[in-house]
């Protein structure tokens, strides 16, 4: 059980990265990634939505979907769950830390149509974790999702002072350096 | 004149993936191989022009406050609704593309779409501009999955192209070869953009 556990967590973190390997949370992984301090403030919201809605979905499913055998719902219910669950957590920062609200700007509310969060849910179901299984798969995706963007945007930091190509500039070696630091996780494939 | 416009707009100009960096997840996700770009990019494409004709409709029927929950319940309908009909016609692509089909909804073209232009034009308008935006997003699906396949694989929808000496770049399929290959391509069209902007300035 323990054992497995730990499989979980770092499966998600370090081997099938939810950014890198599974190319979940790609918008807000470019988007928000310019400076380290916003990167871990959404990296923070989106482990606390992620988890959360790890929990309410098993909840749904377990006890609403699954009994009246309603599986076909469960995109158009997920979504609705995670999109109550951001507008709270929107509700609580602005009153707890009104200068990370502020900071996150427009990503906020965006953390609705991040895929990461409903993608997590989805793979929880596809994968039938029980409870634990999938806090754990939620909890674990949103480190993944916060190393990853944490680690990038400390590179993107430098980015600013190196000279490059005009027409590379901006995304494109974004994208690029992203795909470096794939290459860097892929080496943590073989280890479980 | 202006639905042509209209239409071709995301083809080009406003390119999904190319030009406005949208719904990056399922391009970089899905490009191993031209048959699957091909297949997400026209499941999305269904779920844009479906998804932007009735959100026009109701366009003077949804309330301005709840607008965001209202189109994310229409978009998620008929997500569900390709889902299920790709489980049943073409069982092995829906396989392939596995999460990906439902996580059309939070692809932020559709929303965007929706919320910038269906709520706003005719009905007529809409569609038009769902379908060039759906075809846009599969012609830069296409184009990023045919690298990838061609280089990584050797093949091209299955069928190999390039000559047996040539040994496949593994990494082009792998996670990394889409973030760099989309990179590269983002940079070309920017590079041959930037290019003739300046022959037109000189």
């Amino acid at each position: 059980m323990v054992s497995n556990l730990f499989a979980i967590f770092f499966g998600a973190i370090l081997i099938n990265n939810f950014v890198l390997t599974r190319f979940l949370g790609i918008c807000p992984f470019l988007g928000v990634s310019k400076k380290i301090e916003t990167a871990v403030g959404m990296s923070l919201a989106v482990i606390f939505v992620m988890t959360i809605a790890s929990l309410a979905t098993w909840g749904i499913q377990t006890y609403l979907l699954m009994p009246f055998n309603m599986l076909y719902l469960r995109t158009i219910s997920f979504i609705l769950v995670i999109a109550v669950l951001v507008q709270f957590v929107e509700m609580v920062m602005l009153k707890a830390t009104p200068t990370l609200y502020q900071a996150l700007g427009v990503y906020l509310p965006l953390i609705t149509t991040n895929c990461a969060v409903l993608g997590v849910t989805l793979l929880n179901l596809n994968e039938n974790y029980t409870l634990v299984q999938s806090l754990m798969h939620g909890f674990a995706g949103g480190v993944g999702f916060g190393l990853a963007i944490v680690v990038f945007a400390g590179i993107r930091e430098r980015l600013d002072f190196a000279p490059i190509p005009k027409a590379l500039e901006g995304f494109p070696i974004a994208l690029i350096v992203a795909g470096l630091l794939s290459i860097a996780f892929s080496g943590f494939q073989g280890l479980l | 004149m202006r639905s042509l416009r209209v239409f071709s707009r995301g083809l080009v100009d406003e390119n999904p993936v190319f030009r406005l960096l949208l719904g990056m997840c399922p391009a970089l996700a899905v490009s191993t191989a031209a048959v699957n770009g091909l297949g997400m990019g026209l499941a999305a494409a269904a779920v844009l022009v479906a998804s932007n004709i009735l959100i026009s409709l109701l366009r003077s029927v949804i309330p301005d406050k709840i607008r965001i929950p209202c189109y994310i319940v229409v978009i998620a309908t008929f997500v569900t609704m390709v889902d299920l009909l790709m489980a049943a016609f073409v069982p092995d692509l829906h396989a392939v593309l596995g999460i990906f089909i439902p996580l059309i909804v939070v692809n932020c073209i559709v929303l965007q779409r929706a919320e910038a232009f269906a709520s706003k034009n005719t009905v007529f308008m809409s569609a038009l501009d769902g379908l060039g935006m759906g075809l846009g997003f599969t012609a830069a699906l296409m184009i990023l999955a045919s690298v990838r396949e061609i280089i990584g694989s050797g093949t091209f929808f299955g069928i190999s192209v390039l000559p047996l000496a040539f040994e496949p770049m593994k990494l082009m399929v792998s996670p990394p070869g889409a973030f760099i290959s989309l990179g590269l391509i983002i940079g070309l069209i920017n590079y041959l953009k930037n290019r003739r902007e300046a022959e037109r300035g000189v």
